[in-house]
């Protein structure tokens, strides 16, 4: 049986979440994400259109209690609302797994493609961002991320985010599924059940109960993040400019950094799969080989401050960026840069 | 009943009149045998208290959410029985539009709102169902509107079927019967609503006979029944 398939972004990550287990879906209509939405309906599947992102947002939680493996997918303003749901989810460690098709921003900006949801996605709610972000650069990995963040949400039990944007979702190209075919399915389960009386809270009364809470949040999390952290190093070796993107920039980057090795540039690409947590030891790694770094990114720096944070020491390097929020970026334009640092 | 439960003592101020609704619905749900079955999710403001005050299940939302989450648990669970506890100000204010659409959706769910006339948890604020010409903290000359009714706005937009009824915690035999409808019409697949007149003595400022009188008088604003 061939496993090629010429999809679309969208319809990737519809066959992804279906092969995931998926069983329902909440959603409402906001571009771009709104083909993931429509997709998933036209495949028969369970499905509501609420009164709003934050009813999507709470149903996905409530279905999540029940143990039913459930998703919603958003963009832009509709993510803003979504950290409603986010945020409790995130407080009471609940499997809720979205995809977030980013749009120019703030406020109803442009309704396609940016890289501004970057912080809103890691650390938008009222907390600490225990939350698992990847971000796609292509549409193979859309996928994979998609299979990866039904697994890991109910594995761990933290919020989990498909990061991606417009123009990912609305290209189309050929995917080989065959090399995913192994890939086993983690089982939903309820977090309450018939015949033991549970108590799922998000409220404390004391400020030392939610201090231990979240100390021990913080402790599953850090355990998590050593097994699920994911980056891409591409000809890093003997790299003397280090190129830091995500996303589909990422992929500009790479397209960017293999002709100019063709021109004899000692240039290199580390690419964040997971942007939240982030692959620390590979960007340190990575850091400590080269003299120069520049971010590139849809966005003045979301991208950037993330990096920072993970970053041990830096005192060799000197940082170089290329910022531009709300339009994409082309290899070209990166070539461009790297020649004039 | 777990150590949870025998640690629990009552959160709720004296006089409230949460515990009675509680109560009453323990027992609906055990008289039905669906205790196991059922869970209880809560609003945030007074009705956050209940997490630990029967041997059910219960999850805590947000403020204005206990209806789509309990909406996604029972359409990913439907032999379930689900309670949504909320205040009047998580009903009819900042979950209005959920309630609204849980109800023209004719959602199998049953949201008891515990209708005091203030926001309670915070000290006493105007809520939907503040009467007009009542002064607190944020209308400080008085409610301008008169109070909302919300079952009466529910009905304009639910399905014929829908069990929508208004009682009071002191009128506890209409409270157990109305509960058990509501419960029902759930299993059967319908939506339901019971606003339920309560007492807050802490906020009203009331004691003794004082607070039942007062509650008495609400029942002259807002009408009881079915409707």
């Amino acid at each position: 049986m061939n496993k090629k398939h010429f999809l679309t972004g969208s319809e990737v990550v519809v066959r992804g979440v279906i092969d995931a287990g998926a069983e329902m879906m909440y959603g409402y209509p906001i571009t771009p994400g709104t083909e993931v939405f429509t997709g998933w309906i036209g495949s028969g599947k369970k499905y509501l259109q609420t009164e709003d992102e934050i009813a999507a947002g709470f149903a996905v939680c409530g279905a999540a209690i029940a143990g039913q493996k459930t998703f919603t997918a958003t963009a832009g303003p509709g993510h803003v609302l979504m950290q409603d749901g986010l945020s409790m989810a995130e407080g009471m460690r609940l499997p809720f797994v979205t995809v977030v098709a980013q749009r120019g921003g703030p406020s109803s900006g442009t309704v396609i493609y940016s890289q501004q949801e970057v912080t809103l996605a890691c650390y938008g709610g009222n907390g600490e961002g225990m939350r698992l972000v990847y971000s796609a650069s292509n549409l193979e990995e859309l996928y994979f991320m998609a299979r990866l963040a039904f697994n890991n949400a109910w594995k761990y039990r933290f919020p989990t985010i498909i990061l991606t944007d417009g123009y990912l979702l609305k290209t189309k190209g050929v995917v080989d599924f065959s090399k995913f075919e192994n890939l086993e399915n983690e089982k939903p389960y309820p977090l309450v059940k018939e015949g033991e009386i549970k108590h799922w809270r998000n409220i404390f009364t004391f400020e030392e109960e939610l201090f231990e809470e979240l100390e021990k949040t913080k402790s599953d999390f850090e355990k998590m993040s050593v097994e699920v952290v994911e980056s891409e190093e591409f000809e890093t070796e003997g790299a003397e400019i280090l190129i830091i993107a995500h996303g589909i920039v990422g992929a500009a980057a790479k397209l960017a950094v293999k002709k100019l090795r063709k021109e004899n540039k000692k240039v290199g690409l580390w690419r964040p799969i997971t942007l939240r947590p982030l692959d620390i030891e590979s960007l340190n790694k990575n850091l400590n080989k080269v003299k120069k770094v520049l971010i590139v990114e849809s966005s003045f720096g979301q991208l950037s401050k993330l990096v920072k944070d993970g970053i041990e020491d830096c005192s060799n390097v000197s940082f170089h960026y290329l910022q531009k929020p709300a339009v994409g970026i082309e290899a070209e334009e990166i070539m461009d840069k790297i020649s004039n640092l | 009943m777990n150590k949870e439960i025998n640690n629990s003592a009552c959160k709720f101020c004296p006089g409230c009149g949460y515990p009675i609704v509680l109560m009453i619905l323990e027992k609906v749900l055990s008289d039905m045998g669906i205790k196991e079955k059922s869970v209880l999710g809560l609003d945030i403001g007074c009705s956050l208290l209940a997490w630990n005050f029967l041997p059910i299940n219960t999850f805590q939302t947000h403020h204005g959410r206990v209806t789509p989450t309990i909406m996604g648990f029972k359409r990913a669970k439907k032999d379930s029985t689900v309670i949504g506890l909320t205040g009047d100000g998580g009903a009819y204010a900042i979950g209005l539009q959920s309630l609204l659409w849980a109800a023209r959706r004719d959602e199998p769910v049953t949201i008891l709102v515990v209708n005091n006339t203030i926001y309670a948890m915070t000290g006493g604020q105007t809520a939907p169902t503040t009467l007009k010409g009542q002064k607190t903290d944020t209308t400080p000359e008085g409610v301008e509107a008169e109070p909302l009714d919300g079952i009466k706005l529910l009905r304009e937009v639910a399905s014929e079927k829908a069990f929508l009824a208004r009682t009071a915690v002191n009128d506890v035999g209409n409270l157990k019967s109305y509960i058990e409808k509501a419960v029902e019409t759930q299993k059967s697949g319908h939506f339901a609503c019971v606003e339920i007149l309560s007492m807050c003595p802490t906020n009203w400022k009331t004691k003794g006979v004082d607070t039942i009188n007062k509650l008495n008088s609400l029942k002259e604003v807002f009408k009881l029944g079915e409707i």
